[in-house]
């Protein structure tokens, strides 16, 4: 029986009936979940319960994976996103992604990583490119450590500096939701503090979604979490609540580590 | 805790291997010295600069230096874009299905064919049907047949090196699969890339048994003036000396040989150069 949301005002992406599969293989099983606009939703749950797939759907990098399909909607602004007529690339643009491992490009510099995207679609008016790197490189944290190094490579920053090149690089398409998929797993704690301390400062203008492993990171820097387990939406609540008095069995035993 | 004897046995393989390294080494180094001991007096100016002659002593290269030159060039224009497009459809586009796989297994199989039946391809399709006759342009075609699995091959090798993740990356930002191809996949492919159409064009420069087999020419008192000129090389003027009977022409033919590897090394140098100079970034 899928988890029932009662509806909510103005949410970012209304998920119904939402199945996903990698060749025969169901991986998710009809989620039926309602993301609020703004803030950060974490999605917690144990390894192969769906989550990183959850969210590979919402800009449709799933269907990527030779083989790979999904069924259900996911409606965005009105449309549902999964509709013949959308442009999956156009809808990236909305929506981005920040990914586990950091993946700068490695033959550009870091200000050609920022403008990426821009140049990538050809979107990019040059006349600006200078006020653009500067606002994404500030948004996420970066500008002071690499301000004066712009036309060094990317691939020469440290694992964190390069998530956060990553995180400037998404933020320079001008986007209204990042999804972020366990953006912390490949660093070490001061590197994931100040991705955490980011992630708290975007909050304000975009609507995050960050799949997280780490269930205290769940709790330290997200609004609302929602807990998959194989396949299924089990509990989806205000964060405060899910980890002091969640209303499922399941979940209860997940987040005080019975299983996981 | 006390030694059991493996180590005796282990050093004995190591030395057969350092043997089995050295004597070809040797072998190459042997065969050079003599070729250099033969042909070094005879390696001038005036030997690269002069036609060739019935008098051995007045005899050059020039006519085989361009002409090599003229054909590599050519040889180089026609598989270099067309073996990297097929490498780029193959390898990001084909998917995996029947006919992907079935050109697969042919590529890999005509990497292996004598380059002496390409010959005999090139005088049916380029030199008869196509008319070109014996012509730079047959020689170019022909040589370019030989060497487009090489460069097939290498090239999707450089491409699949690209980690999924950089397509992944540009995907997330929005790009389509040919920005993303064009402007992220194939500039980190790219020295491994070009590093494999140079070693597969160093190839075909050293190439004699096809152009025999298209009527390139042994003779040759003129430049070529364009594509469809007759022409000769260099493997076929050597080839040409060594095959007469008066020892000064085999001297000739050892400083032809010399050039021949001069070319050859510079090319691999090459090769080693675009390859050390990109690999740092990555």
């Amino acid at each position: 029986m899928p988890l029932r949301q009662s509806p909510i005002d103005n949410p970012q992406f209304s998920v119904s009936g939402l199945k996903a599969w990698y060749g025969k293989t169901l991986v998710l099983k009809g989620i039926e979940m309602q993301i609020p606009t703004g803030g950060v939703t974490a999605i917690i749950g144990p390894s192969g319960c769906g989550k990183s797939t959850f969210i590979r759907c919402l800009n449709r990098m799933h269907e990527i994976v030779p083989g790979a399909r999904v069924e259900g909607s996911i409606v965005l602004e009105g449309q549902d996103i999964n509709h013949p007529n959308v442009d999956p690339a156009r809808l990236r643009r909305k929506v981005g992604m920040v990914f586990q491992k950091p993946n700068p490009f490695p033959t550009m510099t870091i200000r050609e990583n920022v403008l990426a995207g821009l140049r990538l679609t050809k979107t990019s008016s040059k006349s600006n490119d200078a006020q653009i790197v500067e606002r994404a490189l500030r948004q996420a944290a970066l500008w002071d450590e690499v301000k004066d190094e712009l036309n060094k490579l990317g691939s020469g920053l440290s694992g964190g500096q390069q998530q956060r090149l990553c995180i400037a690089r998404a933020l320079a398409v001008d986007p209204d939701v990042i999804l972020m998929d366990e953006p912390c797993s490949a660093l070490d704690p001061i590197a994931t503090a100040r991705i955490e301390d980011l992630i708290h400062s975007l909050r304000e203008n975009y609507t995050i979604v960050i799949v997280t492993h780490n269930m205290q990171q769940a709790a330290r820097v997200s609004d609302r979490t929602a807990f998959f387990l194989m396949g299924e939406l089990i509990e989806f609540n205000d964060t405060d609540s899910i980890f002091t008095k969640p209303t499922k069995q399941q979940t209860d035993e997940y987040i005080t580590g019975k299983f996981g | 805790m006390y030694r059991t004897g493996v180590e005796k046995w282990e050093k004995a393989f190591i030395g057969l291997c350092l043997f089995a390294v050295l004597v070809p080494l040797a072998m190459l180094f042997v065969l050079l010295a003599d070729v250099v001991m033969d042909g070094a007096g005879r390696l001038t100016w005036s030997f690269l600069t002069s036609l060739p002659s019935r008098k051995a002593e007045l005899a050059g290269i020039k006519p085989a230096l361009v002409g090599s030159i003229y054909l590599i060039g050519l040889t180089g224009a026609f598989a270099v874009p067309v073996g990297i497009g097929a490498a780029i459809y193959l390898e990001e586009y084909g998917g995996d299905n029947w006919l992907t796989r079935l050109i697969e297994v042919n590529i890999a199989n005509l990497a292996g064919v004598p380059s002496i039946i390409y010959g005999l391809l090139g005088l049916e399709i380029f030199v008869r049907f196509a008319n070109f006759g014996q012509s730079l342009m047959s020689g170019a075609l022909t040589l370019a047949l030989l060497i487009l699995p090489i460069i097939i091959v290498a090239s999707r090798e450089a491409l699949a090196t690209v980690p999924n993740g950089l397509r992944e990356g540009c995907y997330a930002l929005g790009s389509t699969k040919w920005q993303a191809i064009r402007q992220v996949v194939v500039p980190m492919a790219l020295p491994g890339m070009l590093t494999g159409s140079i070693l597969a064009i160093s190839r075909a420069i050293g190439e004699t048994a096809p152009l025999i087999a298209i009527g390139a020419l042994t003779y040759v008192t003129f430049l070529p003036d364009g594509p469809m000129s007759p022409f000769t090389a260099l493997p076929i003027q050597i080839f040409n000396w060594v095959s007469r009977p008066q020892p000064e022409f085999v001297i000739n033919a050892a400083a032809g040989i010399m050039v021949l590897m001069a070319i050859l090394l510079m090319f691999n140098a090459l090769a080693i150069y675009l390859r050390q100079k990109y690999q740092r970034r990555s």
